[in-house]
């Protein structure tokens, strides 16, 4: 269910487009702030759980999540340049399982390490913090690597209807409307953090066991999904 | 030696019928498909290649279905139509995936690349090749498996001369080889040169089928005809027919303008300016009525 080669090509692919400067920009952007939020209020753990939820895990992990999810696949089957892997006697899911772990590393090298790196400046993860929402980085980096390659596959205009999805329903609506909350991949991280550093400093709307269900649910569907849509993919000439 | 067989095979898109009740075998050596734009090709090819259902019929390789089966690109090479490539890499390592992806190593990229003629500039960013060096590459990416079936969408557009002669040649090579080779164009000239056999399609619809002396008997005995307008159609008429170059003519008011046959085309040709100036008429509009692709297939459909 995995092709080196295949890996290799979408890595190459993702980082060395323009759109890669923002993986670079988000995280560099978190640890700056962390270190101005410590040098101008100096070590606050509700500070430091406030930057980690409001920023880097509502708005940085979903926007890398797009950037990788979608990247993955999304331009190869615009350009059509996906033809040199279909045509290979390579299974369709093994290419979208490879792009799929490929957009999960990304995104969790991208979010999860300057989240880290951000808490331990913020506050030396005192309550846990760091360790708690880093923990939730990494876990919504899979969903979100999940979803967004499913839209990478099915849509031409995936990173704009992935930035709506992480930017209003994920940062906006999601903590304004309660229904909307448990459909969050933010919330269901969210729980685990939650369980790591305790109920005063992380508050997450869904109980942990539906979170692992929905997440893992999730995950599934949207991946075995897209497998499906790639095997059915037809290559139309050009318009 | 492998068979495709496109066997009733239609394909549309919406309402649009790209691909008519096609039936057709291509078999070893150098088949081309020739059509005017939107006959059809492409379509057809994505079908062989096994990017595209079949809307009905089937399209088989040695009698397994192409349609969702990864196991046909063992013996399938395909060479799209499109550029997009992995611009990101040097044209080595994107032959070099390439043949990873077949399961083979370095050595088969280097073949490929060596049969193609790229092995200078293999080390260059592929975003920095001119067109006819990325046709080689996606042919060498084709090739790195040694496939007995090659399949290429317009392989010679925007190519110059000197390429277009060298991939003739490797394409000639392939198809004495035994392998078969397909390839699509809308020029009649390049077909010629190359295929052995020729499949004729227009407007989606299988029109004629054979070798090349045979498609252009179809496509060349036959009245010429010209659509002519001039500041006295009638008296030019009159002047023409007395000619034995001119077959008939007929005068037509809606369009303002006289249809001519002509049976002797070089003869015709010189006569035509010579009536007008003899008789002061003068000549507005002179054109070939039939001479584009799209008329020569309809003729040949209806033929
Ligand atoms: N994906 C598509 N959607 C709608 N119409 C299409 C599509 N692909 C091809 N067509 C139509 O099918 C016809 C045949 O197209 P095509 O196979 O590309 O022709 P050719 O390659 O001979 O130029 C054209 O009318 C074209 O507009
Ligand atoms: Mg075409």
């Amino acid at each position: 269910m995995y092709n080196p080669t295949v890996a290799r090509l979408t890595y190459r692919a993702l980082l060395g487009r323009r759109r890669a400067l923002i993986l670079f920009a988000l995280p560099a952007l978190l640890v700056l702030i962390a270190v101005a939020v410590r040098a101008l209020t100096g070590v606050d753990d509700k500070v430091a759980a406030d930057l980690l939820g409001g920023f880097a895990l509502a708005t940085m992990v979903p926007l890398i999540g797009v950037i990788a999810g979608t990247g993955a696949i999304g331009p190869e089957i615009d350009d059509g340049s996906i033809v040199y892997l279909l045509s290979k006697p390579v299974k369709r899911p093994t290419i979208i399982m490879t792009k799929l772990i490929v957009a999960i590393a990304v995104t969790m090298v991208f979010s999860a390490v300057p989240t880290l790196i951000a808490g331990f400046i913020l506050n030396g993860n005192g309550q846990q913090i760091a360790i708690a929402y880093t923990v939730a980085a990494l876990v919504a980096s899979i969903a979100y690597s999940a979803l967004f390659l499913l839209l990478g596959t099915v849509s031409r205009h995936a990173v704009v209807f992935g930035l709506v999805y992480a930017l209003v329903w994920e940062s906006l609506f999601g903590s304004l409307v309660e229904g909307a909350k448990t459909l969050s991949v933010q919330q269901w991280a969210l729980a685990l953090a939650e369980k790591i550093s305790g109920e005063d400093t992380v508050s997450s709307a869904v109980s942990l066991p539906t979170a692992g269900i929905l997440l893992a649910v999730v995950t599934v569907a949207a991946t075995a999904y897209a497998g499906q849509k790639l095997r059915r993919l037809t290559l139309a000439g050009e318009e | 030696m492998s068979i495709i067989d496109i066997d009733h095979t239609s394909r549309w898109f919406g309402n649009v019928v790209a691909v008519n009740d096609v039936t057709m075998r291509i078999g070893p050596g150098v088949t081309g498909l020739l059509g005017p734009n939107g006959a059809g090709k492409s379509t057809l090819i994505n079908m062989m290649g096994g990017f595209l259902a079949p809307s009905t019929g089937s399209v088989t390789l040695d009698g397994a279905p192409i349609w969702r089966n990864e196991q046909v690109y063992t013996k399938i090479g395909v060479v799209p139509e499109r550029e997009s490539m992995y611009d990101f890499l040097t044209g080595r390592e994107f032959v070099v995936a390439n043949a990873e992806l077949h399961g083979l190593d370095e050595r088969a990229a280097q073949r490929a690349l060596a049969t193609v003629e790229m092995e200078y500039a293999q080390d260059r960013k592929i975003a920095t090749y001119s067109k006819g060096m990325r046709q080689r590459v996606k042919m060498a990416s084709a090739l790195v498996h040694d496939p007995s079936v090659l399949l290429l969408d317009e392989p010679f557009n925007g190519m110059d001369p000197r390429q277009r002669m060298q991939l003739m040649d490797l394409l000639r090579r392939m198809g004495d080889e035994g392998r078969t080779v397909l390839f699509s164009s809308h020029i009649l000239e390049e077909v010629e040169q190359l295929a052995s056999h020729i499949e004729v399609i227009v407007a989606g619809r299988h029109a004629a089928s054979g070798d090349y002396r045979k498609i252009r008997r179809l496509m060349t005995d036959r009245p010429h005809r010209y659509l002519v307008r001039s500041s006295d159609d009638r008296a030019l008429a009159a002047a023409l027919i007395a000619d034995p170059s001119t077959a008939g003519i007929e005068v037509d008011r809606a369009e303002g303008a006289l249809r001519i046959q002509a049976v002797d085309f070089g003869r015709f040709t010189e006569l035509l300016p010579q009536v007008a100036r003899s008789h002061g008429i003068r000549l507005l509009t002179v054109s070939p009525s039939d001479e584009s692709l799209e008329s020569v297939f309809s003729y040949l459909v209806a033929a």
